[in-house]
C-alpha cells in the first residue's frame, strides 16, 4: 500500500533531509484557524502535521496539550467537523495529514465509519495513543478494509525488544519513538540514550522513525535529526498558537517558526 | 462455566488493556507477578495475616433486627466492612497492593482517590510498610472530602490537588495515570477499584473477594442456607464484586447493583452508567461509560464524591450484559433519607455511598417474604460525611 507519509519520508531520504512534523490541536482556537495554519505549516517546509481530535480525558498529555483540548472542545470541535476541514484542505495541499486521536472518539463514529471518511477525506495516518499493539487488531483490520489511514503506532523507552519487533511489522509509515518516559511537554532528555534506542529500532527494521515529546527548538530538532528520520514538534506549537493567536502577524510568525525548524534539518 | 477474564484481560467484550506504550511493559510485569503470588502460599499466607491482624477481619455479618421490622420483608443482614481498620472495605485492596509493591521492589505508590476512603487506606498501608505515597484527589472532591484529606496528611502521604476538567474523581485517575507514566521504573499504581487496564479489574477483585467468601460462610453458619438476594452500591465496583463474586455460580442468588441517581436520571445528573451510558474506552478499560454522542466523557453528579464516576469496572458491564446481575440507581435524596434511616434504626452511620446500598433495601426488602434472606454490604462507615451533610442542613459545626 503506497501512501503519502511513505513517499514523503522516500522522496525526503533521497533529498538527505529529514521530516518536520509538527502537531496542532485540531479546533484550538477554531477550525478556520486550524485550516490556516495548516496550509501556512505546509507552505513554511513541514512534511507531515499532525492533527490532534481532543478528547474529555487525554491521559498521555502534559497540560499544554490538556488545556488544548479544553478549548478545541469549548470551541464545538467534533471528529466530523474534522474531517470536513480536511476535506476542505485536500483543495489545497498534499501535505500528508496524521489524526492523533484517543480511541473512544473513533471508537464512538464506529471504526468502519471513521476509517471511510477518513480515507475519502484525505487522511493518511492516525495515531492512536491509548490503543497499544495488543489492543489493535480491530482498528488494523478496519483500516485495512477501508484501504487507510495506516496506523502509526509509538515506541518508548519502556518498549522491550519483542515488542519492538512486533511494532516495526505493523509499521506502513512510520515508527513514532517517544523520547522519554513520560507524556507530552515535558523535558527533552539527554539524547545519548534516545540515539542509542532509535538506531537499533532503525537496524532492526529499515522503517522511518520520528521522535517526538520534548522537543521545543530549532536545535533540539537539530540534534535529534541527527540520527532521527524526523522530529516532531507538539506542546511548544501548541503553546505558541494559545499565546499568540490574537496577535496580528500570527501566521507570518508561525511561518518564520516553522521556516527556522525545517532549516534545522537539512 | 468459564471463568472470566480470558488472558487478555476481558470479561465478554468488556476489559481490555488500552494504555500507552509507556506503560505496557509495567502492565505486563504486574500481570505476570500477579500471576505468580496468586498461587503462591507464602504471598496468601501474609495477605491473610495482615488481614486478620491489621484490618480486623473477619467482619461480622450482623442481622439488623430493627431495620428488617421496620421494613417489614426479609431478613436484612448487613456485611460490616464499616469496621475494617480505617472505616472502609477498600483496606483489602490496599494491603494485597502493598504487598504486591514490596514484592516488586518498588518503593513509591501513588493513587487516586474520590471520597477519600482509597486514598486513606493507601496512605495507611504506605506507612505499615514504608512506602512513599502521592494520592491524587480533585479539587473538588477536596472540598467535600477535607477531614480525609487531613488524615492522609497525618498518615505521612502527599496529597496532590487535581484542578483539571471535573475535578473529580475521573480528573485524579487520569493525573494518576501520567504520573504513573512518567515515574514507572520506582513506582506502583496503587489503583483503588475493579477499573483500569487488565489486570487490576481481576486483581482487585480477588483481593476483595475475601468479603465475599466470609458472608458465604457466615450466613451458612447462621441460617443454614443460602441468601436469596445481594446487595451493594457500585461505583466503581469493588465492594460490590467483592460481595458478590464468590456467589456468582450460585444462580439462585440475585444481585443488585446500586449506581448514584444523582438529582435523577431524567435530569441527567447522575452516575448511573447502565441507565444512560453506553460502551466505551477510559482509563484503560473498555466499559459502559457516561458519553455525549462524539465520545466525550459527561460529567456525571451524585452526593457521594466516591459513587461519582463516568465508567464502571468492566466485570459489571459484563454482567449487565449477560443478565446476571440487575442494576439500578438511587437518586441523592433517597440515599440521604436511608442514611438517617440506618442510624437511627441500628446505631450504625453508613458512608453516604452505602447508604445508596440501603436506599434500595427500603424499596426491595418490604417486596419479599419474611423467611427470605437479604445480604447488603456495608462498605463503609459515615464518619466523613457527617461535616458534609450538616452543611447541606444548613447546621453549623
Amino acid at each position: 500500500m503506497k501512501n503519502r507519509i511513505q513517499e514523503t519520508f522516500n522522496d525526503l531520504q533521497a533529498k538527505g533531509e529529514k521530516a518536520l512534523i509538527p502537531y496542532i490541536m485540531a479546533g484550538d482556537p477554531s477550525l478556520e484557524v486550524t485550516e490556516s495554519l495548516v496550509l501556512t505549516l505546509a507552505e513554511a517546509g513541514a512534511d507531515v502535521i499532525e492533527l490532534g481530535v481532543p478528547f474529555s480525558d487525554p491521559i498521555a498529555d502534559g497540560p499544554v496539550i490538556q488545556q488544548a483540548a479544553e478549548r478545541a472542545l469549548k470551541s464545538g470541535t467534533t471528529l466530523k467537523k474534522i474531517l470536513s476541514t480536511v476535506r476542505s484542505l485536500r483543495t489545497k495541499t498534499n501535505v500528508p495529514l496524521i489524526f492523533m486521536a484517543y480511541y473512544n472518539t473513533i471508537l464512538t463514529m464506529g471504526l468502519k465509519n471513521f476509517c471511510e471518511q477518513a480515507v475519502s477525506a484525505g487522511v493518511d495516518g492516525v495515531i492512536v495513543p491509548d490503543v497499544p499493539p495488543e489492543e489493535s487488531d480491530e482498528l488494523c483490520q478496519a483500516t485495512k478494509a477501508a484501504g487507510g489511514p495506516v496506523v502509526i503506532f509509538l515506541l518508548a523507552p519502556t518498549s522491550t525488544p519483542p515488542r519492538r519487533k512486533d511494532v516495526i511489522q505493523r509499521t506502513h509509515g512510520f515508527i513514532y519513538y517517544v523520547s522519554l518516559t513520560g507524556i507530552t511537554g515535558a523535558q527533552l532528555p539527554d539524547l545519548t540514550q534516545v540515539k542509542k534506542n532509535v538506531q537499533t529500532i532503525q537496524k532492526m527494521g529499515k522503517k522511518p522513525v520520528a521522535v517526538g515529546f520534548g522537543i521545543a527548538t530549532p536545535e533540539q530538532a537539530h540534534n535529534v535529526a541527527q540520527f532521527a528520520d524526523g522530529v516532531i514538534i507538539g506542546s511548544a506549537l501548541v503553546r505558541n498558537i494559545a499565546e499568540h493567536h490574537q496577535d496580528p502577524d500570527f501566521l507570518s510568525n508561525i511561518k518564520a517558526t516553522t521556516e527556522n525548524l525545517k532549516a534545522a534539518l537539512r | 462455566m468459564p471463568t472470566y477474564p480470558n488472558q487478555r484481560g476481558r470479561f465478554g467484550q468488556f476489559g481490555g488493556m488500552y494504555v500507552p506504550e509507556t506503560l505496557m511493559p509495567a502492565i505486563h510485569e504486574l500481570d505476570l507477578i500477579y500471576q505468580k503470588i496468586k498461587r503462591d502460599k507464602t504471598f496468601q499466607l501474609e495477605f491473610q495475616t495482615c488481614l486478620k491482624n491489621f484490618v480486623g477481619r473477619p467482619t461480622p455479618l450482623y442481622f439488623a433486627e430493627r431495620l428488617t421490622k421496620t421494613l417489614g420483608g426479609a431478613k436484612i443482614y448487613l456485611k460490616r466492612e464499616d469496621l475494617c481498620h480505617t472505616g472502609a472495605h477498600k483496606i483489602n485492596n490496599t494491603v494485597g497492593q502493598a504487598l504486591l509493591t514490596r514484592r516488586m521492589k518498588k518503593k513509591r505508590v501513588i493513587a487516586e482517590t474520590g471520597a477519600g476512603q482509597h486514598g486513606v487506606a493507601v496512605a495507611t498501608v504506605a506507612a505499615m510498610f514504608g512506602l512513599e505515597a502521592e494520592i491524587y484527589m480533585g479539587t473538588e472532591d477536596m472540598e467535600r472530602q477535607s477531614l480525609n484529606v487531613f488524615r492522609m496528611r497525618l498518615l505521612g502521604s502527599k496529597v496532590t490537588g487535581v484542578n483539571a476538567g471535573s475535578r473529580t474523581l475521573k480528573d485524579a485517575i487520569s493525573e494518576a495515570m501520567r504520573d504513573w507514566t512518567t515515574n514507572v521504573a520506582t513506582t506502583h499504581y496503587l489503583l483503588g477499584s475493579v477499573l483500569g487496564a487488565h489486570p487490576y479489574p481481576m486483581m482487585i477483585r480477588d483481593f476483595q473477594s475475601v468479603i465475599g467468601r466470609e458472608a458465604r460462610k457466615q450466613i451458612l453458619a447462621a441460617e443454614g442456607r443460602l441468601p436469596h438476594c445481594l446487595v451493594a452500591c457500585v461505583g466503581g465496583g469493588s465492594n460490590s464484586i467483592g460481595l458478590f463474586y464468590p456467589f456468582v455460580k450460585d444462580t439462585k442468588v440475585k444481585m443488585v447493583g446500586v449506581e448514584a441517581g444523582g438529582l435523577g436520571i431524567e435530569s441527567g445528573k447522575h452516575a448511573a452508567r447502565f441507565s444512560g451510558g453506553k460502551p466505551g474506552v477510559l482509563h484503560g478499560t473498555m466499559t459502559y461509560l457516561l458519553q455525549d454522542k462524539d465520545g466525550q466523557v459527561n460529567p456525571t453528579h451524585s452526593v457521594s464524591a466516591g459513587l461519582d464516576y463516568p465508567a464502571v469496572g468492566p466485570e459489571h458491564s459484563f454482567y449487565h450484559d449477560t443478565e446476571r446481575i440487575h442494576y439500578t440507581s438511587a437518586t441523592d435524596q433517597e440515599a440521604l433519607a436511608a442514611f438517617d434511616l440506618l442510624s437511627q434504626t441500628e446505631g450504625i452511620i453508613p458512608a453516604l455511598e452505602s447508604a445508596h446500598a440501603v436506599a434500595e433495601v427500603v424499596k426491595l426488602a418490604p417486596t419479599m417474604k419474611k423467611n427470605q434472606i437479604l445480604i447488603m454490604n456495608l462498605s463503609g462507615r459515615g464518619d466523613k460525611d457527617v461535616q458534609q451533610i450538616a452543611e447541606m442542613r444548613g447546621i453549623p459545626l
